[in-house]
């Protein structure tokens, strides 16, 4: 299912893995500020009656964006577009969301939810996730020679697929990012 | 610095410095923010222990090799900071049962463990289905307008809210 080398070629020296902890040590110091770290808060987003977790996410990646394609059109940052597809993508986000429910954290906050103390996430959950992806390794070939090539489209992005210059896209999308937030606000949501 | 022993951050505030933290990933590590990769490489790294060499030969660790790498450390900083916030708030729990699951479903903690465990196995399968999680997908992702992650994160809170609302509306 995916074309382009892994990350697997990356430098991986000691100098490119304290970065990588420096940045998850921010991330996760974030997550856990923004409440992301709790159960009740991911669940309570799920049940349409905490909507912390989609201020977070949304307002990152309003920010994320405006910032990353501006370092982009400076040619300081390559985009970085995991390839996709219909069953890829609509399957497997499916599944993931039935998990996400049940289990009431994602990859990466149940990291920040076991630093949090929470003993379902670091007990229960972490099993869980390794049992299920290692189901996944088991059955990939399998999987990858069947189901996951229909409606394979490959890496592609909303500009590219409009035929358009990357700011009709990006402008657009902030204005409705926003106007959707402010809209919750006002909403008391 | 009375700002760190802060329980809460306004998610906006939160959210535009994970929106920053990415802008520098990008330009420092060129890659983005995302993490459940990490975790099909140490279940990988665990079923060789269990059941040896020959796991690393399999299709799925040729294509995502059984190293620590740099999103490796950034799952394992992810439990360093968030620890290191809940202390200096006071926030730090060690607890079973989410106060929410309880009032749906009980005190039970070997209940609550056996859905989590249910649960992960879905996330887990799911996130390596869909080839990225909520930050890989969900933000990362859909910051640099991927087609795929856009799909993606959107069927993840399909998923979620249709399993949430099954899960307290129709089990509980």
């Amino acid at each position: 299912m995916e074309k382009r080398p892994t990350n697997n070629h990356k430098k991986s020296n000691k100098t490119n893995l304290i970065q990588g902890l420096i940045f998850g040590i921010l991330f996760g110091f974030l997550l856990q500020k923004g409440g992301a770290t709790k159960y009740d808060i991911i669940a309570g987003q799920l049940l349409l009656t905490d909507f912390t977790v989609v201020k977070i996410m949304l307002s990152a990646v309003v920010t994320g964006m405006i910032g990353i394609y501006a370092m982009k059109a400076m040619g300081w940052v390559k985009l970085d577009i995991k390839p996709g597809g219909w069953s890829i993508n609509v399957i497997g986000g499916m599944i993931f969301g039935a998990g996400f429910a049940l289990l009431g954290y994602c990859p990466g906050t149940i990291a920040g939810a076991i630093g949090n103390g929470y003993l379902d996430a670091a007990i229960g959950g972490l099993i869980g996730i390794w049992l299920g992806t290692a189901l996944f390794a088991e059955l990939y070939p399998r999987l990858d020679r069947g189901i996951l090539k229909k409606g394979y489209f490959g890496s592609t992005t909303l500009p590219q697929l409009f035929k358009v210059n990357d700011w009709l896209v990006v402008l657009p999308v902030s204005a409705l990012i926003a106007l959707l937030l402010w809209w919750m606000e006002r909403a008391g949501l | 610095m009375n700002y760190l022993t802060e329980l809460r951050w306004s998610p906006y505030l939160v959210g535009a410095g994970i929106g920053i933290l990415s802008w520098f990933s990008f330009l420092f590590a060129k890659q983005p923010i995302s993490c459940s990769t990490s975790f099909a490489r140490t279940s990988g790294m665990i079923e060789r222990v269990l059941r040896g060499k020959k796991v690393q030969e399999k299709a799925y660790y040729q294509k995502f090799k059984l190293i620590v790498d740099w999103q490796w450390m950034l799952v394992v900083g992810i439990v360093i900071g968030s620890f290191l916030s809940a202390l200096l708030s006071g926030d730090l729990h060690l607890q079973w049962v989410p106060d929410l699951w309880q009032s749906a479903f009980g005190g039970n903690p070997l209940l609550r463990m056996i859905a989590a465990m249910i649960g992960g196995i879905f996330l887990g399968f799911g996130a390596r289905w869909a080839n990225g999680c909520t930050s890989g997908h969900g933000i990362s992702g859909t910051l640099q307008l991927a087609v795929s992650s856009w799909i993606s994160a959107i069927c993840f809170f399909i998923g979620g809210i249709l399993a949430a609302y099954f899960i307290y509306h129709i089990i509980a």
